[in-house]
């Protein structure tokens, strides 16, 4: 949870994945949408923010030789480079997806940690044009068998991650997906971020951010 | 410096609370701010059984404020004992109990419940919720119905029992008087005020459940009127609330007739909000040369 000021307009603070986690700093990488985001993109190096964290869970980095495929629709693709530099030794297969080829994010940087991400966009300007979901479909109706063994972990809008959703059903993948929802305190206390799964609602700053992707009902 | 004040025979060691529904059960906040600091601790509202609340989105942030449409979602009195309570009872502070129903019948098993038990300091009564025998009006817009209710769990604990108003009244004085004469030994003022949120775009609601409650530095300016009115109306102390944020704004409620205050939305704005307007108070105190905290209550000039 992030704030820039002490100003009462916006007046809650923010949540946002980290990017990265390096030695000495972190990093958040964010869209400009709104009121804080707006404030964000105009600060210098060397003011002072307010941050609590971190809060909540991460994708579980699980045994076994199930091989990854991460799905990073626009902005949600931010919390999905860290897990993709932790696990490379588990090669896995990087979808990402945004409206227009200016959304897409860091793929030089995956690029260097040695993963060639597959890409969509809405326009058609960088990728195949059409969502991701549905280059994933694709994909897995070609190398999805009895025998293959995939652990999906996914980011983006709501729409993507219901017919993420679907998928993992329809090819019977096991995965995890990470969720948004307005919140407030971001720990627990305001019961604002509920969203609901099939052992009632669960709060995304607490039980979350990132659920199994059989527990949601959408 | 003295910051102790009295809700009828309970005495706080100073007048900073927490705001039910804003601090979860205590230990949410136990990172950020030492329980053992605070006048008192008020719980999320409890109910005789757990209740799942509303669908989401449940909060949209407005200028200054926010619309939460929570539901009273609550994990219900008896896990409240087992699980909650022997937590909280280790720290030196008041623990206030926020109860509601949805009938005079299940507020009056609530609260016995509740008194039944050990540790708890008071309890405070929520009647800015609906009442299923009436129509799912609400029970504190209605006079009769509010008298009906405080009297019924005023007969059955002796623990201090706060009526906790709803600000969605023409009148909230006659609502404290109401209180008063039905044997609330103080009153909270105020809850949230009802208001709503509209996706231009879209057009739907911003929030599921289409209206919700206003809270946060919007609400002050009406919260402070309130609390002034409802001095001039009652005798029982007065726990003032709505859009504190620093400790002036406490300040402010203080003389306009607050005994005590809570800190609500401002919890999520600085998760230390409740310990910084400890600091605050005491800072002014010393600044303005007032030895007794009880010297503010209530003094507006005018
Ligand atoms: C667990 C979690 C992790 C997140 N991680 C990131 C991250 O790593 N990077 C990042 O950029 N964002 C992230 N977000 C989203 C981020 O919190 C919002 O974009 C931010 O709150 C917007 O604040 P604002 O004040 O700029 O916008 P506001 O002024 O609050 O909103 C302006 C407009 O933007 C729209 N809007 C608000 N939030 C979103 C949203 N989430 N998606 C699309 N439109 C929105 C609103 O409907 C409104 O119309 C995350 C959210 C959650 C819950
Ligand atoms: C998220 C949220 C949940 C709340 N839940 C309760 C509740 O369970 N019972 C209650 O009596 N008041 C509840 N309130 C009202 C607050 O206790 C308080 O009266 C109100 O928010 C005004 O104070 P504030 O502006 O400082 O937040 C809630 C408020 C918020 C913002
Ligand atoms: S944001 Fe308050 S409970 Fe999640």
């Amino acid at each position: 949870m992030l704030s820039a000021d002490n100003s009462l307009d916006p007046l809650l603070k923010r949540p946002f994945s980290l990017f990265r986690w390096l030695d000495k700093d972190i990093q958040i990488l964010y869209r400009v949408v709104g009121k804080l985001t707006n404030i964000l993109k105009d600060k210098k190096p060397d003011d002072i923010l307010e941050i609590i964290g971190p809060l909540g869970n991460g994708f579980p980095v699980i045994k076994g030789k199930a091989r990854p495929i991460l799905i990073g629709g626009g902005i949600g693709s931010a919390p999905l480079f860290s897990l993709a530099e932790t696990i490379k030794h588990k090669k896995p297969i990087f979808f990402i997806g945004a409206k227009t080829k200016k959304e897409i994010l860091y793929t030089y940087a995956l690029k260097s940690i040695g993963i060639n991400p597959i890409i969509s966009t809405d326009d058609g300007t960088l990728g195949q044009k059409g969502v991701i979901t549905n280059v994933l479909r694709e994909f897995l109706t070609h190398h999805s068998s009895p025998i293959t063994d995939y652990c999906i972990y996914a980011c983006g809008p709501r729409p993507m991650l219901k017919e993420l959703t679907l998928l993992s059903e329809k090819f019977n993948l096991k995965g995890y997906i990470a969720l948004e929802e307005n919140m407030a305190c971001g720990v627990g206390a305001c019961l604002s971020c509920v969203v609901n799964t099939k052992n009632g609602f669960k709060r995304v700053c607490k039980e979350g951010p990132v659920f199994p992707i059989e527990e949601i009902v959408w | 410096m003295n910051l102790s004040v009295n809700l009828g025979k309970l005495k706080l060691k100073n007048p900073v609370m927490t705001a039910s529904g804003t601090f979860g059960y205590g230990a949410e906040y136990s990172e950020f701010v030492n329980l053992n600091n605070l006048g008192a601790v008020v719980v999320k509202g409890l109910s005789l059984n757990p209740m799942a609340g509303n669908p989401p989105p449940r909060i949209y942030e407005t200028p200054c404020g926010m619309l939460n449409s929570i539901g009273l979602q609550n994990i219900g009195v008896e896990a409240f004992i087992k699980e909650k309570l022997p937590y909280l009872k280790q720290f030196d502070t008041k623990i206030i109990v926020n109860f509601f129903g949805d009938s005079i019948k299940e507020y009056v098993k609530t609260a016995e419940r509740l008194s039944s038990v050990n540790g708890i300091h008071a309890l405070e009564m929520n009647i800015s919720c609906p009442n299923k025998q009436a129509g799912w009006s609400i029970f504190g817009t209605d006079p009769k119905v509010t008298f009906k209710v405080v009297s019924a769990v005023r007969k059955i604990t002796d623990l201090t029992l706060i009526v906790k108003l709803s600000p969605n009244v023409t009148d909230i004085a006659l609502m404290a008087k109401v209180a008063e004469d039905a044997g609330a030994d103080a009153v909270s003022v105020i809850n949230t005020l009802t208001g709503m949120a509209i996706n231009a775009k879209t057009r739907q609601p911003r929030l599921a459940n289409i209206i919700g409650g206003l809270s946060g530095p919007a609400i002050k300016p009406i919260a402070l009127r309130m609390v002034w009115e409802c001095h001039k109306a009652v005798r029982i102390p007065i726990i003032g609330m709505g859009g504190i944020i620093s400790a002036e704004d406490a300040i402010e409620f203080l003389i306009a007739g607050s005994s005590a205050v809570a800190i609500g939305t401002a919890n999520f704005v600085n998760p230390k909000a409740a310990q910084d307007i400890i600091d605050g108070m005491k800072l002014f105190m010393i600044e303005e040369h007032i030895s007794n905290v009880k010297e503010l209550i209530g003094r507006l000039k005018c």
